[in-house]
């Protein structure tokens, strides 16, 4: 093995990849905005969202209640809703977007709440509309706060000590630190990210020293000189690990940077109810750190599983219709992490690519499971060298270099 | 020197089955001296050389040059020859200079000498205009001299031409032809490919003349006149490959 000449081959490709468009806007400029970009894209798509909601008054319609004087009178003193005049089509309205909710009061309300058997009110929203949605929480909350106070009157007018009511109190209260509980939110999203840019990164340069070389017909030159073809491609290998763990990198910082500025710009407050604090989004040294530790047999991965597809090819877009399959298969795991609940097990931990994404998420959330973290380390490395294995073999094909 | 003993060369193809692309071919080609092998496309050529020059790997057989295996050491092989062909393109995105140099560190010349040969190789190929162009942006003529430099910077005994007219305008493939008569002037073994009799007229010493795979019949050009009692290269070669052309169909 010598380390020289794979240093000559790295170095030249190198110095081709940094001359080459196409793997500069791949390797820096995609990692770089698309966090931002696609990130307050969002962000500011989801607040003015639930700013617009939260300001609308919703038009409510009130169905029935036309004997129940007391608690039509306490629904127009809400200042939340706005009441319109009822039609007979208030279910078309609803749906139309028209009102966001309508309010069923049973006959007799008044009179059968004295006796206590006053039966439900009932909400009818556009269920899953976000404008109804806020409506009929608010409507709820309020109605809620109705039933306890006529339930408190009855109380005292019968000499009664209003507390018989709430013998006890429910109060939810979240004692995960705010970095973890951002972290819950944006692990899953940011190793889908990661995977996604990491195979975005080797893909270009993967394609262009192989495929690409054949397709300019610099394959044969390269190979009439005396350099050995494992140290060929292993050379190219490096070269488009490089850039595969340079676009993850670059993703990472990208990811802090926006993260740290969403942290300081208002948007976010917009986005929590009022009077919670805003989850805290950052990551720390020592996060970053242990995911680009895995990123690393991941990338190597990625690098000569996508040099071993792209060297079938005769040109660069021959490679590509064969590698576009391969962002689906891709694409499956690393999605698979970003649902709530699908969590790390033994058997999960050997299962490629969704065990690097399960772990990052872990990562990003702050946890570590060294066991784990071990074991997925040294399987993702078994698969890693299995694919640089495959490579090099590759590369020794003559059907396979010089297909026709 | 280069010596090749029985060298075959099959291919699988899907559509034909086992192609015989060279079939039991021995020849020997000494140093000042230029070899040519003459044959119609498809002949067999263009593998012979590429075998030649480790590019492929005999089925059976072998060859030697300058003493060395083509099988047991390719590397050695590789590191004695230049080899050039139409086929041979340069990288686009390097410079004429950074080019050269980056196949003259893969032949493990150090940085020094590096530099002083390269320095002499653009000074006598007029090269040093487009020093500092990349190859994309090079007229035909100056990639030729450029692919010329980088069969030229290790400075081998033994160099490889397979077509290297192909294609080429009359100026710049007389570059060429001016570079295969100088190599052998400097003693170097030279084999070419050809399928242009004019070519072989000017320059070679000995002619292989190639059908099928198979070396049909070989000698200097004196040699193959009088076997055949015509003066004519293109009627010698007619009359040698006709009888066989017809098993290639």
């Amino acid at each position: 093995m010598s380390l020289r000449n794979i240093g000559v081959v790295y170095r030249k490709e190198l110095l081709e990849a940094l001359r080459d468009r196409r793997t500069l806007i791949t390797t820096f400029l995609v990692p770089l905005l698309m966090i931002p970009v696609l990130g307050s894209g969002f962000v500011a798509v989801m607040s003015a969202a639930l700013g617009s909601a939260k300001k609308e008054k919703p038009k409510v319609m009130i169905i029935g209640g036309q004997d129940s004087p007391a608690l039509l009178s306490a629904l127009q003193k809400y200042s939340k809703i706005r009441i319109v005049p009822t039609t007979a089509d208030w279910r078309d309205e609803i749906i139309n977007k028209e009102i966001r909710a309508a309010v069923e009061i049973p006959d007799g309300f008044d009179a059968n709440v004295e006796k206590g058997q006053a039966g439900t009110v009932k909400i009818n929203i556009y269920g899953g509309e976000i404008k109804s949605e806020l409506a009929a929480s608010n409507l709820e909350a309020y109605l809620k706060e109705y039933r306890d106070e006529t339930a408190s009157k009855r109380l005292e007018a019968n000499h009664l000590p209003p507390e018989m009511l709430r013998s006890f109190l429910v109060k939810r209260q979240s004692i995960a630190p705010p970095e973890k509980e951002a972290g819950a939110i944006l692990g899953g999203i940011i190793s889908y990210m990661l995977i996604l840019m990491c195979l975005q990164g080797a893909m270009n340069p993967a394609i262009d020293l192989t495929a690409g070389e054949k397709e300019r017909g610099t394959m044969e030159t390269i190979l009439s000189s005396p350099i050995s073809r494992t140290h060929l491609v292993l050379g190219k290998f490096l070269l488009v690990l490089t850039a595969a763990l340079v676009t993850a990198l670059l993703l990472l910082v990208s990811v802090s940077v926006s993260s740290n500025a969403l942290q300081h710009s208002s948007l976010l407050d917009q986005m929590t109810d009022d009077g919670q604090p805003a989850p805290h989004f950052s990551l720390g040294v020592k996060t970053i750190a242990s995911v680009v530790i895995m990123v690393v047999p991941l990338s190597v991965l990625f690098a000569s599983g996508l040099m071993t597809i792209a060297l079938f090819a005769k040109s660069h877009k021959e490679a590509q219709s064969y590698i576009a399959p391969l962002m689906f298969i891709v694409i499956i795991p690393a999605i698979s992490a970003m649902i709530p609940g699908v969590d790390l097990t033994p058997k999960l931990a050997i299962v490629p690519l969704l065990n690097v994404s399960l772990l990052c998420k872990e990562l990003v959330t702050g946890e570590y499971h060294w066991n784990y973290i071990v074991l997925i380390f040294v399987s993702t490395c078994v698969y890693a060298a299995g694919a640089l294995f495959l490579a090099v073999k590759m590369f020794q094909r003559e059907s396979v270099l010089f297909r026709s | 020197m280069i010596e090749a003993v029985n060298l075959r060369k099959t291919f699988q193809d899907k559509k034909r089955g086992e192609v015989k692309a060279v079939d039991d071919v021995s020849f020997v080609c000494r140093p000042g001296e230029v070899y040519g092998l003459l044959g119609a496309n498809g002949a067999g050529k263009t593998t012979t050389l590429r075998l030649l020059a480790t590019i492929l790997e005999p089925t059976s057989g072998t060859a030697r040059l300058c003493g060395h295996d083509i099988v047991e050491h390719p590397e050695r092989v590789r590191a004695n020859c230049g080899f050039l062909s139409t086929a041979t393109a340069l990288y686009p995105r390097l410079t004429a200079q950074e080019l050269v140099e980056y196949f003259g560190r893969l032949n493990g010349l150090d940085e020094a000498t590096l530099k002083q040969r390269v320095d002499s190789i653009f000074d006598r190929l007029d090269m040093n205009g487009f020093r500092d162009r990349r190859c994309d942006k090079l007229s035909t003529g100056m990639k030729q001299k450029t692919s010329i430099a980088r069969t030229l910077v290790h400075d081998p005994p033994v160099m490889i031409f397979d077509e290297p007219t192909l294609g080429l305008d009359i100026m710049t493939a007389r570059t060429i032809i001016e570079f295969i008569r100088e190599c052998r002037e400097r003693g170097k073994t030279v084999i070419f490919s050809t399928h242009v009799m004019r070519e072989v007229e000017k320059l070679c010493d000995i002619v292989g003349i190639i059908q099928n795979g198979k070396l049909l019949a070989e000698g200097t050009l004196e040699q193959l006149r009088q076997r055949h009692g015509v003066n004519d290269m293109e009627e010698i070669f007619v009359r040698i490959v006709t009888p066989h052309f017809n098993e290639a169909a």
